[in-house]
């Protein structure tokens, strides 16, 4: 691969059809569309540390299935701006921001991951913006992670919030690790072990910049896997018997690192009354990623059904 | 502002920490309440032989307004860290919001904190012990001038559960080598505070009782 001109190419790849920006309380996010513009809105929402053009192969499949999606760069991924400060309250802010963008009427919510958590906090927030919620293995659970004893949770909690305080006093001027496409791609590999190393060069093509000493993906430098707060995964399984809207959820059962290891039993009794639920044996958590013509044809099916 | 101010860095938040009082030995460092700044003066209440310093919490006095909000507690723990950072061992007397900063700071740096005073203030209570239903209130047009509106709406909701400062609590009485290391003296007295209370090693009084406690040590 030549690193000056680096145009990666990916089978069924296609670049948002559309990009514009939207105000979020002062700062500028990057809105990224596919489909065609009349069309029904599907707001979808990517995961933590990911950005909207890792949707390249999976919302052009949604859009040719007569959708327009409306996704977005959440503050300090992609193009969107970077913030002075990062928590759950401000992305549901930003999320509802790109919400107004749409227009005022209900539609289609959809995220992976941390983007289907924020879409179902969402939706009971605002129940009349919702006409259909699509969450891919978005659904953190408190069985997933009970399996770690009181005491062992409490020293490691211990030791997170003291490696967090150090990394805060390393962040004045921090930029991200420069590299060649490959050193990029390579990177994200561990966090995406699962993913096709073909997939993640042709990301860099999409989701990091060059300047003159390498690449560097646009992610703020400044972010960090982890950390600390009282947050716990059944706060967030705890939204989901209250949406009233049609519900669909697609779990990846594959354990893997970014993933929530959630099972379907930790689910199951949270359901909302006519809810779909699909568990994929053999899939990861990047479920769109892995299988995005099977998890497409499920969420077209799904939305058809419910007459979205 | 106080004439005597210096700034730190936290990120992309630039902190004032102003210095109102100067004597020899270990630092005072007021950590103000939920929408507050650090006093122009000591407070009368405030006996301490040694130096007194106060902290603006990101979004607060003389420190920087982020744009679009985005606060929770933690980020402010690391705008106290970012102090002790500069002063080195202290002694935090910590109000309302700050009582409940200085309990989640001491407990990561507890070689570097010798005693919080937990005293009553804005924000004591934060957002209750687990989340309510969900809204999305919008603080409306940009704040000029702070306090910034997102940080009264955001930490104002700030959810505290009681188990949560429990551990906070244990990892600062068995890391201390003081007796009583953290030092209630608010009459309000929300979840997180009461489960806090229930440790051993967390002493109760007024406030005079408290800082004589903590500038008699070594």
């Amino acid at each position: 691969m030549n690193d000056d001109e680096h145009e990666a190419t990916y089978p069924g790849a296609r670049r948002p059809d559309r990009r514009r920006t939207v105000d979020s309380t002062g700062l500028s996010l990057s809105v990224a569309e596919w489909g065609d513009p009349d069309a029904p809105p599907l707001v979808l929402a990517h995961g933590g540390f990911d950005f909207a053009e890792t949707l390249n192969v999976f919302a052009p499949l949604l859009a040719e299935g007569g959708w327009r999606v409306v996704s977005w760069d959440q503050r300090g991924h992609g193009d969107s701006d970077r913030a002075g400060l990062y928590s759950w309250e401000a992305d549901l802010r930003d999320a509802a921001s790109v919400l107004d963008s749409v227009g005022p009427g209900p539609v289609v919510f959809a995220g992976h991951s941390k983007g289907g958590s924020l879409m179902m906090h969402l939706a009971n927030a605002l129940p009349h913006r919702v006409s259909a919620l699509v969450n891919l293995d978005g659904l953190p659970s408190r069985g997933a992670m009970s399996d770690v004893a009181e005491h062992e949770r409490t020293r490691m909690l211990r030791r997170e919030l003291e490696a967090w305080l150090d990394h805060r006093r390393t962040l004045v001027g921090r930029a991200r690790r420069p590299g060649t496409p490959e050193e990029l791609a390579a990177r994200r590999g561990r966090m995406n072990p699962r993913l096709d190393p073909a997939w993640l060069r042709y990301l860099v093509s999409v989701g990091a910049t060059r300047s003159d000493d390498g690449w560097r993906w646009k992610i703020d430098p400044t972010m960090r896997l982890g950390g600390f707060g009282p947050w716990r995964p059944e706060w967030s399984m705890l939204r989901l018997p209250g949406v009233g809207a049609p519900f669909l959820g697609v779990l990846g059962l594959e354990l893997e690192l970014m993933g929530w290891g959630t099972r379907p039993v930790d689910v199951e009794p949270f359901l909302p009354p006519g809810a779909e639920f699909v568990a994929l044996e053999g899939v990861g958590h990047f479920v769109h990623i892995e299988q995005p013509r099977r998890v497409a044809g499920l969420v077209l099916d799904f939305l058809a059904d419910v007459g979205a | 502002m106080t004439a005597d101010v210096e700034f730190l860095q936290h990120n992309r938040i630039t902190l004032a920490l102003h210095r109102l009082a100067d004597a020899p030995g270990r630092p005072l460092l007021l950590l103000h309440g939920l929408g507050e700044r650090t006093p122009d003066a000591v407070p009368p209440w405030v006996r301490w032989p040694g130096p007194v310093y106060g902290l603006d919490f990101t979004g607060h006095g003389g420190s920087t307004v982020p744009t679009g909000g985005g606060y929770t507690s933690e980020i402010l723990v690391g705008d106290a860290d970012a102090a002790i950072g500069r002063l080195g061992e202290v002694t935090l007397l910590g109000r309302g919001l700050g009582a409940y900063i200085g309990l989640l700071v001491a407990a990561a740096r507890p070689d570097r904190v010798r005693g919080v005073v937990l005293t009553d203030g804005p924000g004591l209570a934060g957002g209750g012990v687990h989340p309510g239903s969900p809204s999305l209130p919008h603080p409306g047009p940009h704040a000029v001038a702070p306090p910034d509106p997102f940080a009264l709406l955001e930490l104002s909701r700030d959810v505290r559960p009681p188990d949560y400062a429990q551990t906070f609590a244990r990892f600062v009485t068995e890391s201390s080598p003081l007796d009583t290391p953290l030092f209630v003296t608010a009459m309000v007295r929300p979840e997180w505070l009461v489960a806090v209370l229930a440790e051993p090693g967390v002493g109760q009084g007024t406030v005079a009782e408290g800082l004589a406690g903590y500038a008699g040590l070594d």
